[in-house]
């Protein structure tokens, strides 16, 4: 069987906090992931060490069955947490910028999002609101044709309407052979888009199952879930 | 429009009940090709792999069928959805029955309540 991303007793330590602690994880091509967590679980650190940001403390991770490297960063296509585009470039810069960089990159697709979301290509990135910064990122991570999209709280600081836009881009765009891994606090909100959910506890994965499962183990929905296994 | 789901039960079985609805109340007549698994879960706005076995379950029992290149189609058979459509309303006064008890009327008192509203709707209109 093909697997997208695997972890194989990953750990990784800042110092002396485990920021990851014997991680064992298998991605399957095809689905939609929830990766859910509390503030400081470990979910950025996973994500960065699967595009090669971080290396891991001990253990293993592959992508595609190969190991972390040139050939892996051209399948993923990652949205990390922080804004890293240059501010003083307009968007449609910043398109052709992707274009050149990743092969896979669909130049008119990323155009055909941008005028959905109302997004004026000769604006710069400066000009742009918080929450308009993000829908070009996404739109930008989303216009590529990859095996592994990350997305690390891509939804975050988008309104409900556009968010609602980017849940069916999300849904319509990434191609069956690709996997999505979502990283979110808004789990009400994506729950019915993902087919499984991992639940990150200090470090170590404490879940791995489907949407449909757990509503059916525990009749309630994953949001509800959550807040009780991480009740503060 | 994305479709609403409660959080009590697997999103599954309530795509399948709403996909049962939309046969029964003539949306996908018999006979009828349905929209694509992917169209589907776009509309819905849910995961392409739930919606997928939504379908399975209702190609199990027999509403409706796969032809392998051409499609999924709702079942020719009338008398299957027409059946669908009466267990369905069944379940539906079943409710009601229960619900009406709990506020102390028997089945049969329900019953004359609904043709009493009934009658003075139909003077009102």
């Amino acid at each position: 069987m093909n697997i997208t991303l695997e972890y194989s007793h990953v750990t990784k330590t800042f110092g002396s906090k485990y920021a990851l602690h014997d991680v064992n994880l298998t991605i399957e091509p095809g689905h939609i992931i929830g990766l859910l967590g509390p503030n400081g679980s470990g979910k950025t650190t996973l994500l960065k060490l699967a595009c090669g940001l971080l290396v891991p403390t001990s253990g293993t991770v592959s992508v595609c069955q190969g190991p972390i490297g040139p050939h892996s960063k051209a399948r993923i296509s990652y949205l990390p947490d922080k804004d890293y585009l240059s501010d003083w470039m307009n968007v449609s810069r910043v398109i052709d910028l992707f274009h050149d960089f990743y092969e896979d990159f669909d130049r008119n697709k990323a155009y055909e999002m941008l005028n959905r979301l109302d997004i004026y290509p000769k604006q710069k990135l400066r000009t742009l609101s918080k929450g308009t910064k993000e829908k070009v990122q996404l739109i930008l991570v989303m216009s590529r044709n990859a095996d592994l999209y990350l997305l690390d709280e891509p939804i975050g600081g988008v309104d409900p309407a556009a968010r609602d836009y980017i849940l069916q881009t999300i849904l319509t765009n990434y191609n069956e052979q690709g996997s999505i891994l979502i990283s979110t606090h808004l789990i009400a909100d994506v729950e019915q888009v993902l087919d499984q959910v991992i639940f990150l506890k200090n470090g170590v994965v404490t879940l791995q199952s489907s949407v449909d499962e757990i509503r059916e183990q525990h009749q309630k929905s994953v949001d509800e879930l959550f807040r009780e296994v991480f009740q503060c | 429009m994305a479709w609403q789901f409660n959080s009590e039960r697997p999103i599954y079985t309530q795509l399948l009940e709403k996909i049962l609805f939309l046969i029964i109340s003539g949306r996908y007549p018999a006979g009828s090709k349905l929209p694509s698994v992917r169209d589907l879960a776009s509309e819905a706005s849910v995961n392409p792999n739930t919606m997928q076995r939504a379908m399975a379950e209702l190609e199990r029992s027999g509403l409706i069928y796969s032809q392998r290149t051409a499609g999924r189609f709702v079942t020719d058979d009338g008398v299957l959805i027409q059946k669908m459509k009466e267990s369905i309303a069944r379940e539906k006064i079943l409710v009601f029955f229960q619900e009406m008890e709990q506020l102390g009327y028997s089945p049969s008192q329900s019953v004359s309540l609904v043709h009493k509203i009934q009658d003075s709707k139909e003077v009102s209109l």
